[in-house]
């Protein structure tokens, strides 16, 4: 079968919907995950917030690539049956929760003393204080590295084609297998991933300007 | 029928694994010597009054940052033979790293150079000092003192990123981690430990990186 130039990009760009749809799970999850591990990052409880921080320190001190060896050979052992797809979501969620409790977390702890204090004053109690006045304030500021973590997450999914996910990397593989044409389909993936992440870098570099206080 | 972890395996896996990791810290060891001369001529590139060069440089880096490691790697190894390039696995892996790293490093040392006050240069100026002298020997030193906590971040990030590089079959840690548990059939098992290994390595790469790098990236400057 011959692979016309139109027939590689058409591919390339079926397969970028996983590479997308991969990414965007994995923030959403990653940032419901890490939500609760913010909030144990920052609790008044010494051993929660050890537990928190030797969890963040565990993801951001391995490679993603053994997180996902990990996670991939090692839910079967405890009876989970799972195929590329979901060990590649359950990695990234949790690694992407790693990093977006450590974000936030810089924004809880940047935010002024007095804040705490005056949401004490108000009578709110701990759940209050967080969901009304610490956290909208924490993640407004934070906008910028959140949205630069989600371009790491984007190129960070390329690694789940060695764990045989068939996103955007694994298919080009594939392809250049198949055309002895390397330099044009890696080009051309690098291409497509770049016109992801470029409006995101832009995006973020936009929130860094204008950033509230 | 449960499974039982078992580490049998694990005494003719040291030396292996030692192997590996010594490979692995070979390769961000020469990464981290090139990024960082690259980095800083990249930021002094950046931050020059030659428009060409600073949107040359400019492109590179947001080339580089927004595209995966393991395109910028496959696109070295496996594209550019295609071009008459031929690169034996451990220098592709080299290149790629230096060269992903160094576009990171621009934007940190780039940030560091903004962070000197302009009175530093005018003050250079004033003593009779030219313009490249007093880059390397009052700007210079001064930014990278900023930076050095960001720059040792992405030199980690760097070697873990490195595990890439066992899919050219270059002889590291994440490629011994391969080739035993495909002898043992503990995939698990391997990956755990290769995973503290590197844990282990990124800690003690802190450390070294915090008690020499210092003293020779920022020399005399205090």
């Amino acid at each position: 079968m011959d692979f016309t130039f139109w027939d590689i990009l058409r591919n390339l760009l079926l397969a970028t919907r996983w590479t997308i749809l991969l990414s965007i799970v994995a923030f959403i999850g990653g940032g419901v995950v890490g939500m609760a591990i913010l909030l144990a990052r920052v609790s008044a409880r010494h051993w929660l917030r050890h537990v928190a921080e030797l969890y963040i320190g565990l993801f951001q001190g391995t490679p993603l690539l053994m997180q996902l060896f990990l996670v991939f050979f090692g839910l079967p052992l405890i009876g989970f049956r799972i195929e590329p797809w979901s060990a590649a979501v359950v990695a990234l969620t949790l690694c992407a929760s790693a990093y977006l409790a450590e974000i936030w977390r810089g924004g809880v702890e940047a935010l002024p003393k007095g804040q705490w204090d005056a949401a004490k004053s108000l009578g709110l109690h701990y759940p209050n204080q967080m969901r009304l006045v610490i956290l909208p304030q924490a993640f407004a500021i934070t906008r910028a590295p959140v949205v630069g973590y989600l371009v790491q997450l984007v190129k960070s999914t390329a690694l789940t084609s060695i764990i045989g996910f068939d996103e955007l990397m694994r298919t080009s593989n594939a392809i250049s297998n198949a055309t002895f044409e390397p330099l044009t389909v890696y080009g051309l993936v690098a291409l497509i991933y770049f016109v992801i992440c470029l409006p995101l870098t832009r995006y973020a570099r936009h929130l860094q300007a204008y950033a509230p206080a | 029928m449960a499974y039982s972890l078992n580490f049998d395996w694990l005494s003719q896996a040291s030396e292996p694994i030692a192997r590996g990791a010594m490979a692995t810290v070979g390769l961000i060891a020469v990464t981290t010597v090139l990024g960082t001369v690259c980095s800083v001529l990249g930021a002094a590139a950046v931050r020059s009054r030659s428009p060409w060069l600073r949107r040359m440089v400019g492109s590179y880096v947001e080339l580089i940052r927004n595209t995966p490691f393991l395109v910028q790697l496959f696109f070295i190894f496996f594209g550019l033979p295609s071009l008459g390039l031929r690169l034996d696995p451990a220098v592709a892996a080299i290149l790629a790293m230096t060269i992903n790293l160094s576009a990171y490093g621009t934007e940190i040392v780039a940030a560091g150079l903004d962070a000197v006050p302009n009175g530093q240069r005018e003050a250079g100026r004033a003593l009779g000092l030219r313009p490249a002298l007093v880059f390397v020997k009052i700007v210079l030193p001064q930014a990278l003192k900023v930076i050095f906590p960001a720059l040792q971040s992405q030199v980690i990030i760097m070697m873990l990123e490195s595990a890439a590089v066992s899919q050219i079959s270059v002889r590291e840690l994440t490629y011994e981690a391969d080739m035993l548990q495909a002898r043992s059939f503990r995939a698990f098992e391997t990956y755990f430990v290769v995973t503290l290994v590197y844990l282990a390595l990124s800690i003690g790469l802190r450390r070294i990186l915090g008690l020499t790098g210092r003293k020779v990236l920022i020399g005399g400057a205090s």
